[in-house]
């Protein structure tokens, strides 16, 4: 008889700690390692351009300042925003996630500047604006199309099939310009202000870490991590004034 | 006896590889109307007549691209200005014949009307050799373009609304004349200057010169090109309504520019201008 309690009470043990789990306990982070590190820049980069909005009212009213041009944001400590940051290669890769991702022409401006994305993966282009926008993806892998958005029309719900650095403009605001960047990976990142990214959820391996800048290309680091480590890869490009 | 067993098996090996690595793309076939046309005879008549512009690789790059403007198309890039199918999509074996035989008017492509239909259909098959996207896309499906409506100067009025709401005037401005205030800084996909189509030099459009014609043009957009596509803003009857407004930007005798006339010298109080003016009183 005592026996025969005893070997439940591992069994016991198991469901009172799976009950107090599941009551509020904080979930634990993904399994899998981490590449993070800082993008910068080294040399003078080029000093971004304010941008003349006037020929389209409705657009420069909502700016107090003006819109500044985006190729080369640079933030504190030399940081450089807007690189994309993607695992190229040793990831296994899988089906593209089932989320949207969003595209807006808001102001005039692309919001995201650079938008990531998988191939395959479901994008929704909105018009915010009280002007109409022509939305005309520059594609050469994937099918070019351009499309006419007037104000107050239904966002467009498109995909790319192929991988690509996609500019993106608006040929009736010839200051828009943007980059839809289609990868095979989900394992991406884009730097924000302080040029920081982070990889996270990635399975133990060697990997081949891509940092793209619109204007000055890429780079690459091979870098291996164990199944719960963190790892830095850190990126300098050359900025040149021009 | 070993040396020439050897030799009929270098001999086989190497007409097997030569076999593989002939372009495939040579077997590719078109359809025209009744007739299939042949790469591999359009071959040399893209060597006689085309290359000089459109290049050897059909990237546009011929020895005569320098010194023309707009630039010869490039075939390797399978965007086509003048399509039946919408944009982002192949054209049709018909489309392509209906450009090469037409030409492209104001530009160095001539109407390859004086060839045969046949040689059409073998130039036309040959062309689609030079983009692997033929290999994996089908062409798009042509849209669909129902009956026109009645002419009528309420289908011009509506038009000449479409024509202010949907901001054909930023770059076609108000009178059609190519000078909106966005038309100086475009650019096409190769980043060259293009102008958009001026309504009031009497020329015919690119992609033909019929009502129909018109209709297409603005609902598959001329890819390549800053012409979007407005297929999924524009109802299919309202399209006849811009196409009827569009005949009265242009010079020729029709009976919209007729209609138009009449009603704006008996109503020219209150006819409202096109433009930012209108469309910043609320649109």
């Amino acid at each position: 008889m005592n026996r025969k309690l005893l070997c439940l009470l591992p069994a016991a043990a198991v469901i009172f700690y799976a009950v107090k789990a599941g009551a509020g306990a904080p979930i634990p982070p993904p399994a899998g390692g981490t590449i993070s590190g800082k993008v910068t820049y080294t040399g003078t980069p080029p000093k971004m351009k304010p941008i003349d909005m006037s020929k389209e009212p409705t657009c420069a009213k909502q700016h107090t300042t003006p819109v500044m041009t985006e190729n080369v944001t640079t933030g504190p400590d030399s940081s450089l925003q807007y690189v994309v940051v993607y695992i190229s290669e040793g990831d296994p890769g899988g089906a593209a996630s089932t989320e949207t991702v969003r595209y807006d022409q808001r102001g005039c401006q692309y919001l995201p500047h650079v938008l990531p994305m998988q191939a395959g993966q479901v994008l929704q282009i909105f018009n915010d604006d009280q002007t109409s926008h022509n939305i005309h993806p520059l594609a050469k892998v994937n099918p070019e199309w351009n499309k006419s958005q007037p104000a107050g029309s239904l966002p467009i719900d498109t995909k790319y099939d192929k991988p690509e650095f996609i500019p993106v403009k608006c040929n009736i605001h010839p200051w828009m310009h943007g980059y839809f960047v289609v990868l095979n990976t989900s394992h991406y990142a884009v730097t924000g202000p302080d040029g920081s990214f982070s990889l996270k959820g990635l399975p133990a391996g060697k990997y081949t870490v891509t940092a793209w800048q619109e204007q000055y290309g890429t780079q690459t680091q091979e870098v291996t991590i164990g199944s719960t480590e963190t790892k830095t890869a850190n990126f300098t490009f050359k900025a040149l004034p021009y | 006896m070993k040396t020439k067993i050897a030799f009929i098996t270098m001999a086989l090996g190497v007409s097997l590889v030569f076999a593989a690595a002939l372009p495939s793309g040579l077997a590719q076939e078109s359809h025209v109307g009744p007739l299939t046309g042949n790469a591999s005879s359009g071959k040399p008549l893209y060597k006689r007549f085309c290359i000089g512009c459109h290049g050897p690789a059909g990237d546009g790059q011929g020895e005569n691209a320098p010194w023309i403007d707009p630039k010869p198309r490039d075939f390797t890039a399978a965007t086509f200005k003048c399509r039946s199918t919408p944009t982002g999509t192949l054209p049709t074996d018909d489309d392509l014949d209906n450009a090469v035989t037409r030409g492209f008017v104001t530009t160095n492509m001539p109407s390859w009307n004086p060839l045969t239909p046949q040689q059409r259909a073998d130039l036309v098959a040959y062309i689609k050799t030079f983009s692997p996207r033929w290999k994996t896309d089908k062409p798009g499906i042509p849209i669909h373009i129902p009956a026109e409506t009645p002419v009528t100067i309420q289908s011009v009025l509506h038009g000449r609304e479409l024509f202010q709401k949907m901001e054909c005037w930023k770059c076609h401005g108000p009178a059609g004349h190519g000078d909106g205030p966005s038309a100086a800084t475009l650019t096409d996909s190769k980043d060259q200057p293009i102008r958009p189509y001026n309504f009031s030099t009497g020329s015919r459009f690119k992609c033909g010169q019929t009502n129909q014609d018109l209709y297409r043009i603005f609902m598959t957009g001329v890819d390549g090109t800053p012409m979007p596509s407005f297929a999924d803003v524009i109802q299919p009857n309202d399209a006849w309504d811009l196409v009827h407004f569009l005949r009265t930007l242009q010079t020729m005798h029709t009976p919209e520019l007729a209609l138009w006339q009449k009603y704006s010298s008996e109503h020219a109080s209150e006819i409202k201008p096109i433009g930012p003016d209108a469309a910043s009183g609320g649109n």
